[in-house]
């Protein structure tokens, strides 16, 4: 077992009267299953809650054309009942030891969390190892039926019948191109949930849900030797499977502006420009985060400032690095003023993106930026469970980069910057001729 | 079928050439041992020289702290013709205050890597600062400045009168506010302040002036009316100080003014469904219910259980009805908002558009169902939910504050916290039953159904629910 200390030490950049925090100190240990699994243990006694998390290294990027969906529908049927858990009873079970649950999926991975009071640990690992190693013993096609009239429900609310919502499913088409993993979306499209068989399912879980494909992380108010005891006892007799072979990155760039009007039931119009850019952790991206901090993170920052603020012929206005795996994409959302168009707003955005291109941002904007992110890591390690407590940070660490305690150089990422840094970002990643620029326009007769 | 066979032998192979792991009993689920007790920290009570309360919990693991002034007093306070005064009143408060502009004060707290909020909810008004603690002293007089010291500046006044009069155009694209501002306008009517959106309707908004605000604010944002409460890695020795400083000298400009309670309106009578069209949509959304209780009902116990098992857990009756077995919808819940006075008990769910009447009859199946005795087992599930997973509810310094707000607002003893556990145990199935009745009258709840009604409406009337009314959009967001 290794045994490391991770110190965080957060000095935040202030005026030299105040003083700097004290550091915050993350124990973990971690050890490897003999059947692949990857298991990291961190103990917090300061609430009885103990939160166990497993993250599976597939996501939506791994499915076949004609089946996308695939991974979420997935996700869905993990809920369902294994071979030692009838259906219904996963969350009866929980609910009924005052515990709760979630899983979601993203582009790159799928991840579950259960967080029960401290006496209930061993009913967690049973359920989760129980799905891990017995799942296809009670999946039937009748609960893929079940789910999959679910998840056309999740679609029909998240997209259909949400304002704006088919405008990401959209813009991701115009930025990857035809068979790139990450052109269609994460829920899918309506006839390939149709589509997804009862076959599908298992050779989706023997193929993606072994051992060897997944990390597991037990934390909160644990005893760690025995917690690994009780971990080694429900998961052992998980069979190994396959490592699924690397995924591969097929690199795609824009090389024009794709320009597309779609139309929506809503009242007032939205621009949506879009670019290609470097993938999570990958050199550029924490400095594309903070070149969206300057753009429009709060009422000081440009493009708030100049079209919410100042000119007033914006309602809002949104940048943000949205970091995948393989390749991220920046993103600059507006929507007009009633009375005001998408034209005024990219004339601006335009200009303020030059101009970022052109000249550093001054030293107090950037140091802004970072004393946020800085900051934003305390807030990170105040809960222990659910999606990015403390348990779901080690597990995102350790999958994006082999390590769990990357806080430490996650934030030097940050703090490393100057202000010439945000502005090469911008010159390099945010050009004018190679983007995506996507306005959705009301329906008529919106009212 | 038979490609199914081959499979589940290449697996039988795959296991017998495993080495033999020690396999655990998985025949049934492992027993819990005995639940973990709460041990809550102490509450630490003074009082600043003006006499303002302040409630301290001290909490080690992370070096932040969150403080919040705990204003009594929000929307329901709202006078009549003035629906949206104390939400545009709370968001003015960052706006401006002492010598600070709005973005003075934004560039401020940004620049701490603090957040600083100031919102009306509906008995209250909570300005709240969260900061790394070595940071406090630095942020606290901001905060200060903005409880004490707005300037209500006309032209931000005139620029979020704008971002409101749109953010209320917006809310007529989205189906469940739509659904949600339709099923409070039917329960209590336009008059009652609970019938009207928290931001008011675009005639309120358009009247607001300067003066407006300063006589809400005036009204309501007091020492006398205040509680300041901190949680988080501080002990009062330090807290104290820089709390007096900042808020020590704060004096009511003016005698409290009276503020009359808000009455409950009648239930009502006969059940009647209400239908907002919504051209083209793939799902409708539902809202069912009707006036529910105050929080300081002596059923509070008992409808909370009540509640888990028909629509308040995953593995509540609606859930598991309307989505898990039938695949209707993407969940299902049902809720009391208890407030000082009654808010609403709401059942809903977002329905595919083909299955809005079949969702409606599994509805009142469930709202049926649970005024018959509950099994015992479901029973006992349901309580285990609520008391064994109230711990974590304890766990950030914003969770605790929330926690403390509560206890302020409504007046809850200092042991409620601690006996929650145990009274939520006491809860008896025959108690289940009566409170369920008592509540819940599935023939006279409020029916709200927000969809494409060329497609809906047929079978809706169908079912015989009661009279069929058409509101208009219009309806739901104006005057």
């Amino acid at each position: 077992m290794k045994r490391t200390l991770i110190v965080l030490t957060l000095l935040l950049a202030v005026p030299a009267a105040a003083q700097s925090p004290p550091p915050i100190q993350l124990d973990y240990s971690q050890f490897t299953l003999p059947n692949g699994l990857r298991v990291i243990l961190h103990e917090d006694h300061s609430v009885p809650l103990v939160s166990v998390n497993m993250w599976y290294h597939v996501g939506s990027a791994r499915e076949k054309t004609g089946r996308t969906g695939f991974a979420h529908l997935f996700e869905h049927l993990m809920f369902m009942g294994s071979g030692h858990v009838p259906p219904g009873e996963f969350d009866s079970w929980l609910e009924g030891a005052g515990g709760g649950n979630n899983g979601s999926t993203s582009n790159d991975r799928t991840n579950y969390w259960i967080n029960v009071p401290s006496n209930s640990l061993e009913l967690a690992l049973f359920l989760e190892s129980d799905r891990m190693g017995y799942l296809l013993d009670t999946m039937t096609p009748q609960t893929v039926d079940a789910q999959r009239d679910v998840v056309k429900n999740e679609r029909r609310e998240r997209v259909e019948n949400q304002p704006y919502g088919i405008a990401d499913v959209v813009m991701n088409e115009m930025i990857f191109p035809e068979g790139h993993p990450y052109h269609w979306p994460v829920i899918g499209y309506m006839p390939d949930l149709t589509a997804a068989s009862y076959e599908d399912v298992v050779a989706f879980f023997k193929t993606y849900y072994a051992p060897s494909n997944a990390s597991l992380v037990v934390a909160g108010d644990i005893d760690s030797a025995a917690a690994r005891k009780l971990v080694e006892k429900w998961f052992s007799d998980v069979k190994p499977g396959p490592k699924a072979a690397p995924i591969a990155n097929p690199g795609a760039a824009l090389t024009s502006v794709q320009k597309k009007t779609i139309t929506d039931r809503v009242q007032l119009p939205r621009l949506y420009l879009a670019w290609i850019t470097p993938g999570l952790f990958a050199p550029g991206d924490a400095a594309l985060d903070v070149v969206s901090s300057v753009l429009s993170s709060g009422k000081n920052s440009r493009l708030y400032k100049r079209l919410v603020y100042d000119m007033q012929i914006a309602q809002s206005v949104q940048a943000f690095q949205g970091s995948m795996a393989l390749q991220s994409t920046f993103v600059i959302e507006a929507t007009p003023r009633p009375g005001h168009t998408v034209e005024e707003l990219q004339k601006v955005i335009d200009e303020e993106i030059a101009k970022l291109q052109q000249e550093p941002p001054s030293a107090r904007e950037v140091q802004r930026a970072l004393n946020q992110y800085e900051a934003s890591f305390y807030d990170r390690m105040e809960r222990v469970g659910g999606f990015g407590g403390k348990a779901d940070q080690l597990n995102a660490y350790y999958t994006n980069t082999g390590n769990p305690d990357w806080f430490n150089e996650d934030l030097g990422r940050y703090r490393s910057l100057s202000p010439s840094d945000i502005s090469a970002a911008a010159a390099e990643f945010l050009p004018a001729n190679r983007r995506v620029e996507l306005t959705v326009m009301p329906e008529r007769g919106q009212k | 079928m038979t490609r199914q066979l081959p499979i589940v032998f290449a697996l039988a192979i795959a296991v017998s050439a495993m080495p033999a792991a020690q396999a655990p009993d998985r025949s049934k689920p492992p027993a819990s041992g005995a639940a973990p007790a709460l041990k809550l920290p102490a509450i630490q009570k003074r009082q600043l020289s003006n006499g303002m309360p302040v409630w301290l919990v001290e909490l080690h693991e992370v070096p932040v702290v969150q403080v919040n002034l705990l204003v009594q007093g929000g929307t329901a306070d709202d006078p009549a013709g003035k629906f949206g005064i104390g939400s545009l009143m709370a968001a003015m408060l960052t706006e401006g205050a002492g010598s600070r502009s709005s973005l003075d004060i934004a560039d401020a707290i940004d620049f701490l890597g603090a957040d600083l909020s100031a919102a009306a909810a509906v008995n209250a008004t909570s300005i709240r600062l969260h900061v790394p603690v070595a940071r406090v002293a630095d942020a606290l007089p901001i905060m200060a400045d903005v409880a004490q010291k707005p300037t209500f500046p006309p032209a931000e006044l005139e620029r979020l009168r704008q971002q409101r009069l749109t953010s209320l155009l917006q809310a007529r694209d989205d189906p469940s506010t739509t659904a949600a501002l339709a099923f409070s306008r039917v329960l209590y009517g336009k008059d009652h302040r609970f019938g009207t959106a928290t931001m008011g309707t675009a005639e309120t908004i358009k009247g607001f002036s300067v003066k407006d605000l300063q006589a809400f604010y005036d009204s309501v944002v007091r020492p006398d009316t205040s509680t300041l409460v901190v949680a988080g890695d501080i002990t009062l020795d330090k807290a104290l100080p820089l709390l007096e400083a900042n808020f020590g000298k704060w004096k009511p400009a003016s005698p409290a003014p009276k503020r009359p309670a808000l009455t409950n309106p009648g239930q009502p009578v006969t059940r009647v469904v209400y239908l907002v069209d919504k051209p083209n949509a793939p799902q409708s959304q539902i809202r069912i219910g009707w006036i529910g209780v105050s929080r300081d009902t002596p059923d509070y116990f008992p409808l909370i259980v009540m509640n888990t098992i028909l629509g308040g857990s995953f593995s509540s009756r609606l859930n598991l009805n309307l989505r898990e077995k039938h695949g209707y919808t993407y969940g299902a819940s049902s809720n009391f908002d208890m407030r000082l006075s009654a808010g609403p008990f709401t059942a809903g769910a977002g329905v595919q558009t083909d299955k809005t009447s079949e969702s409606l009859t599994e509805f009142f199946n469930e709202l049926n169902g649970i005024l018959k005795p509950v099994p015992t087992d479901e029973l006992a599930r349901a309580k285990n939910y609520v008391a064994l997973r109230f711990p974590s509810s304890f766990e950030s310094t914003s969770d605790m504050s929330r926690r403390l707000e509560d206890m302020i607002l409504f007046k809850l003893p200092d042991d409620y916290y601690s006996n929650y556990v145990q009274n939520i145990q006491k809860v008896t199935g025959a108690d289940v039953q009566r409170i369920a009745q008592k509540y819940i009258a599935p023939d006279k709840l409020a029916v709200v159904v927000v969809g494409d009604k060329k497609v809906i409406e047929p079978g809706i009337r169908a079912l015989n629910l009661g009279a069929i009314k058409d509101i208009s959009v219009d309806d739901v967001f104006g005057q």
